[in-house]
């Protein structure tokens, strides 16, 4: 199994303790407050992903072969996915986050996160995270 | 037939839904309201009995469209007062028709250096068009301020109009505010620069009468999607001095009167800007909507909305960090408000998690937000059906949402 895969299996088996929406909204409130804040150096408007109804930004470097993702947002409920995404994807090889499917999102009940119409910018934030994955492994070659 | 709930509710079939295992509650009306059962049928009729080409062949069925197609104009004519059946155009909505006035006016009338104002609470649709006007003319859009309340900043309209003001774009009543402008003081101070006045009645015509002979204005724009009508239908009402000048917006079918490769001539008003096979099924159920609203009636729907909405301020007063955005005196059922501690979009998530339908965003009004120096709102904007114990209920999981992230 790769180390996104086994990621994911950790999240969904973590969820499946939570048998009401509510409990499972508060522990995606409680990441959210937990995660490590974006440098403020990188709380800018390049690094700004925009989403009509909330901000995410996103900072992304490459070393030893992986990629360090951070990010913020202003609503706590997108920055709890954010962290979930977080989880999965940083530390992982370029090719490997490439290839996520991320499907664990909808196994764990999030998919309406991810819809078009939420327009949240967590869609558009795991295009950038995967744009740069893809360029980090253009760089290496 | 009088505003009960009961039996109001029951002639709106979506109203009887539930989401996320609860009975829909829909707070989303100044998005789009419900349809009633007459409206639903007036489209199943339509396509069962009189589906047809209008204005064209001349059999039986064509006929019977042609003329509830026309009988539909003339009874909109009523309902906003216009002088003349041909004043009235339809159109996709309240964008379509705000389009239409942007290129045709503009084309005709809009020189460089000319000025169009629109107000800084204006919806994109009644923005953009005119931004793209004053581009392709090497025009000059103006913006009129609002105050802190949600209002327009009149002392200022008065600075920005001169001669060269051709054109004023306001709306007639806020989206993401609720503010109802002073439209008619509005116009009455543009012609005394003979500058054209437009409205926007999106959000005014499901709940206050439209008068646009009293009103005096030179062009009115709604959808009749927001009025319990159909989506992908509208009106643009304008006066006959400037339609009759304008140009075509786009050429086809029924705009012409004769067509040969050398030269086209136009058809008369109204079909000069309805170009093509017209939605005419959808024009039918706005007939019917505004029928709908007619025998409800005016009075008694300010009545109740307003009873409501003043209902919705007191209790949502109640919570705690509550900032309300847009306060105007004159406003109809929209209420906008955040908690200055929890981000508009965690509050919209919990509230659709408790089956409950608000908007929340910019709302397509930015400028709105940005004058506010505020990510967005959560809006809430009543329709006839709404209740008390909706609002109660909407109350209720504020406080959940205020004990999930307080
Ligand atoms: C004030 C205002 N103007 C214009 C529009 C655009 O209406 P439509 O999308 O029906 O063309 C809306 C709808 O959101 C509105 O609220």
């Amino acid at each position: 199994m790769s180390g996104i895969k086994e990621k994911e299996q950790e999240i969904i088996e973590e969820f499946e303790i939570f048998d009401d929406w509510m409990d499972k909204y508060n522990y995606i409130i409680e990441l959210g407050k937990s995660v490590p804040e974006i440098n403020p150096e990188y709380k800018k408007e390049k690094h700004i992903i925009r989403g009509c109804q909330a901000q995410v930004w996103l900072h992304a470097e490459y070393k030893d072969g992986k990629v360090i993702y951070t990010a913020d947002s202003d609503a706590l409920i997108t920055k709890g996915i954010i962290a979930l995404l977080i989880k999965v994807l940083s530390g992982q090889p370029p090719q490997e986050i490439i290839n996520a499917d991320m499907a664990f999102i909808d196994q764990i009940g999030l998919r309406e996160h991810l819809s078009q119409t939420r327009s949240n910018g967590l869609l558009n934030m795991i295009k950038q995270m995967k744009l740069y994955a893809l360029a980090f492994q253009k760089s290496k070659s | 037939m009088a505003v009960t709930e009961d039996i109001l509710r029951k002639q709106f079939p979506i109203l009887g839904l539930t989401v996320n295992k609860r009975p829909l509650i829909y707070l989303d009306n100044a998005a789009t309201t419900h349809k009633p059962v007459a409206v639903i049928d007036r489209l199943r009729h339509y396509y069962e009995s009189e589906n047809s080409n209008i204005h064209r062949g001349a059999h039986h069925l064509s006929q019977l469209a042609t003329e509830a197609y026309e009988q539909a104009r003339e009874n909109i004519r009523k309902f906003i007062n216009a002088g003349h059946n041909h004043e009235v155009i339809f159109t996709r909505g309240t964008t379509e028709s705000i389009n239409l006035v942007a290129y045709s006016f503009s084309k005709k009338f809009l020189n460089p250096g000319d000025e169009i104002l629109i107000s800084e609470m204006e919806h994109h649709s009644n923005i953009v068009p005119w931004q793209i006007a004053c581009e392709n003319h090497r025009a000059n859009l103006k913006i009129i301020p609002i105050n802190d309340k949600g209002e327009l900043r009149m002392d200022q309209y008065r600075e920005l109009l001169s001669d060269k003001t051709k054109l004023v774009a306001v709306t007639h009543v806020s989206n993401s505010l609720g503010t109802i402008n002073p439209v008619k003081e509005i116009i009455r101070l543009a012609h005394q620069y003979n500058t054209a006045v437009l409205v926007d009645g999106a959000q005014a015509a499901p709940h206050i009468p439209i008068d646009v002979k009293a009103l005096d204005c030179d062009f009115y724009c709604f959808s009749g999607h927001k009025m319990y009508g159909p989506m992908g239908v509208g009106v643009l009402y304008g006066k006959e001095k400037w339609l009759e000048q304008m140009p075509p917006y786009q050429g086809g079918g029924e705009m012409i009167k004769e067509v040969s490769f050398k030269k086209t001539t136009f058809n008369e008003l109204p079909f000069k800007f309805e170009a093509g096979t017209p939605n005419v099924a959808d024009v039918l159920g706005m007939d019917k909507a505004i029928q709908f609203i007619l025998e409800v009636g005016h009075t008694d729907i300010a009545r109740y909305e307003n009873d409501l909405l003043k209902y919705a301020i007191d209790r949502l007063s109640e919570l705690e960090n509550i900032q309300f955005i847009g306060t105007a005196e004159q406003r109809t059922s929209v209420v906008s408000f955040l908690f200055t501690d929890i981000h508009p979009y965690d509050t919209g998530t919990i509230l659709d998690k408790l089956g409950i339908a608000v908007r929340t965003g910019h709302h397509c009004a930015q400028p709105v937000m940005e004058h506010f120096q505020i990510p967005g709102t959560v809006r809430v904007s009543f329709a006839l059906y709404n209740t008390k114990e909706e609002v109660d209920a909407l109350v209720n999981a504020l406080a959940k949402v205020r004990e999930m992230f307080g």
